[in-house]
């Protein structure tokens, strides 16, 4: 258990969420780890809090509970910060990663006086620059990446550019622009990195 | 080389749906055993196999189009959790009765009310008595292994019993884990084709299946089926022998889990063993206790003796339950276990636990405490309360 990473999504119903914690199984596992990736659901309605998890590990994992002590948390829905505590548990070593357009400093007294990495992310502002479109899962599941170290990025962008040449065989045209959203999105954590994230 | 990838449970189990190429699969959906029969229409839609499947209105149609296409002579199959069995009920009997080798994928999924998608063994262990054999499973690994077993074992000429190949719902059959799948061909020389010795199609031979019995008959019926489940042992481990050849993975009737030197040992069923395996290591690691865990893979037919004699040593047993069966004395594996050891004369002292109704998480420090308890029960010789829980909001 030691050296596995444990990751908490928290988004909405037909948010991605889920999709989101299945697609970092999928690369990492892709990336040679073993990897769990699932969500918990309560009442299915769209718009409704729903939280995904992943484990990822050099060595098999046979838990099978929810996590609830994470090493990272991502929040894929800033309004989640109202109503629930993302950082329930979270381990001060690890870090929160928000999806947002707003500033940092205004989320942060939604944080419980979580003490470790706080990261935020517009990932809608990336994806349209990237994309012209708003799709927050590619850019969240690259900051991610980025912030837990969880695999090289190097190997990331191999592997996510495979899976985008596979998924969009017929639509080679948006290829660019979803690696152009991972690098963006890797620039951004890496300024983040730089200048200090804790408040 | 096998063939190394993610799936979830749903997803492996249509997997080895595609790789068998059943003849007949009818269904109706019910979370969360639905992806199963989706998946497969996808694959007979791309044209991948060309297995016949029947849409139908409901439950019960979909187990008496299974028997009718079992009687047939068919290869036939469905999958179902929760409420969506409990619909099936008539047929699981008449199906176990008529002796037709079908396979049903169990989603496990626990019975209103209050109505409830997530995980329990209510479904199936309510079933326990229907003439079905049971196969449970802990990871996706384990129910795609089991699902490829199962029609051997169902159609194998000294059992033709019916199989449930359970897992448990979301937990495996919606998480995504690595999994190590069997080339196709290796797959259809095992599986092989179902060669009916009695079957209605047969223009040769004239037979009725499912007639009324009398009371001089009826009695002997069930006898047979006894023997069928008494038989079902030995073929169960002939197949399992066979498929531990193909793949290197081995199965039983349970798998016993750092039991050998064990003091303190739980018995469980599915997906939570996994979990209480990691409070082992972690317990083992820090304070060098002998604790140890005995996983329940066939249910039914029940591995009394060897279970008794596996737990022969232990100074202290708890055995814990996904489902409730209201004799309020405790769950249906406990008692079962219990019985299994006041018959081998057993000493150890046993503490049966409800635990993970209706999706009710266990973590590995549930399991952890669960340990410290037997610890106490073996010292001090008393149990407070033989039916405990685990995880009950005061």
């Amino acid at each position: 258990m030691n050296n596995t990473v444990e990751i908490r999504w928290h988004g909405r119903g037909g948010q991605g969420a889920k999709t989101a914690a299945l697609l970092l199984a999928d690369v990492a596992f892709k990336a040679g780890k073993f990897v769990q990736g699932f969500p918990e659901y309560g009442p299915e309605r769209m718009g409704a809090p729903i939280t995904a998890y992943n484990r990822i590990s050099a060595e098999p994992v046979t838990v099978h509970s929810n996590i609830y002590d994470p090493d990272y948390v991502v929040v894929v829905d800033d309004g989640l910060l109202e109503s629930t505590d993302v950082t329930h548990g979270l381990k001060e070593n690890g870090a929160v990663i928000i999806n947002t357009e707003k500033e940092k400093e205004a989320l942060l007294p939604l944080l419980h006086n979580y003490k470790g990495a706080v990261y935020t992310l517009d990932a809608k502002a990336i994806s349209m620059q990237a994309l012209g479109k708003n799709y927050p899962n590619s850019p969240m599941l690259a900051a991610v990446v980025a912030v837990s170290g969880v695999m090289e990025q190097e190997e990331f962008l191999r592997e996510m550019h495979d899976s985008f040449r596979h998924k969009f065989a017929k639509k080679p045209e948006v290829i660019d622009g979803n690696m152009k959203a991972l690098e963006l999105t890797f620039a951004e954590i890496a300024k983040s990195k730089k200048g200090g994230i804790n408040p | 080389m096998a063939v190394r990838e993610r799936l979830s449970g749903n997803e492996a189990v249509a997997y080895a749906i595609k790789q068998i190429n059943p003849d007949v699969m009818p269904a109706f959906p019910i979370t969360p055993s639905t992806e199963i029969p989706q998946y497969v229409a996808n694959y007979i839609a791309n044209g991948e196999i060309d297995t016949e499947f029947i849409p139908v209105e409901s439950e019960h149609s979909a187990m008496s189009a299974t028997v009718g296409a079992s009687a047939a002579g068919a290869r036939a199959l469905t999958a179902t959790s929760s409420c969506g069995m409990a619909l099936m009920w008539e047929e699981l009997y008449v199906a176990a009765s008529n002796r037709l080798p079908i396979v049903l994928a169990l989603v496990n999924r626990a019975l209103s009310g209050p109505i409830n998608i997530n995980a329990d063994h209510s479904d199936s262990m309510g079933a326990r008595d229907s003439g079905w054999i049971q196969i449970y499973a802990e990871s996706n690994q384990e129910v795609y292994d089991n699902f490829l077993q199962a029609f051997l074992i169902a159609e194998h000429k000294d059992v033709m019993l019916p199989v449930m190949v359970c897992q448990d719902g979301f937990i495996t059959s919606h998480g995504v884990e690595n999994i190590l799948l069997v080339e196709d061909h290796l797959v259809k020389e095992f599986v092989g084709e179902r060669e009916p010795e009695h079957y209605l199609l047969n223009p040769n031979e004239t037979l009725a299946v499912g007639p009324y019995a009398v009371s001089c008959y009826y009695m002997e019926t069930k006898r047979g089926q006894r023997q069928a489940m008494i038989n079902a042992r030995k073929v169960i481990l002939e197949v399992a022998e066979r498929f531990h050849a193909m793949t290197g993975r081995q199965y039983g009737f349970f798998e016993a889990y750092r039991l050998e030197d064990a003091e303190y040992a739980v018995v469980i069923i599915g997906s939570a063993t996994g979990t209480c395996k990691a409070a082992i290591e972690q317990i083992r690691n820090t304070t060098g206790k002998k604790v140890g865990l005995l996983k329940i893979r066939v249910f039914r037919p029940f591995p009394e003796v060897e279970i008794a004699a596996a737990l022969a040593h232990v100074k202290a047993v708890a055995i814990l339950d996904r489902s409730e069966m209201f004799s309020a004395t405790g769950g249906p594996l406990g008692a079962e276990v219990r019985a299994a050891l006041y018959q081998a004369k057993g000493t150890a002292e046993t503490v049966n636990y409800l635990y993970g109704l209706g999706g009710r998480d266990i973590t590995v420090e549930d399991f952890c405490q669960v340990y410290e308890n037997l610890e106490k029960i073996a010292k001090e010789h008393k149990i407070t309360d033989m039916y405990e829980y685990i995880g009950l909001r005061k």
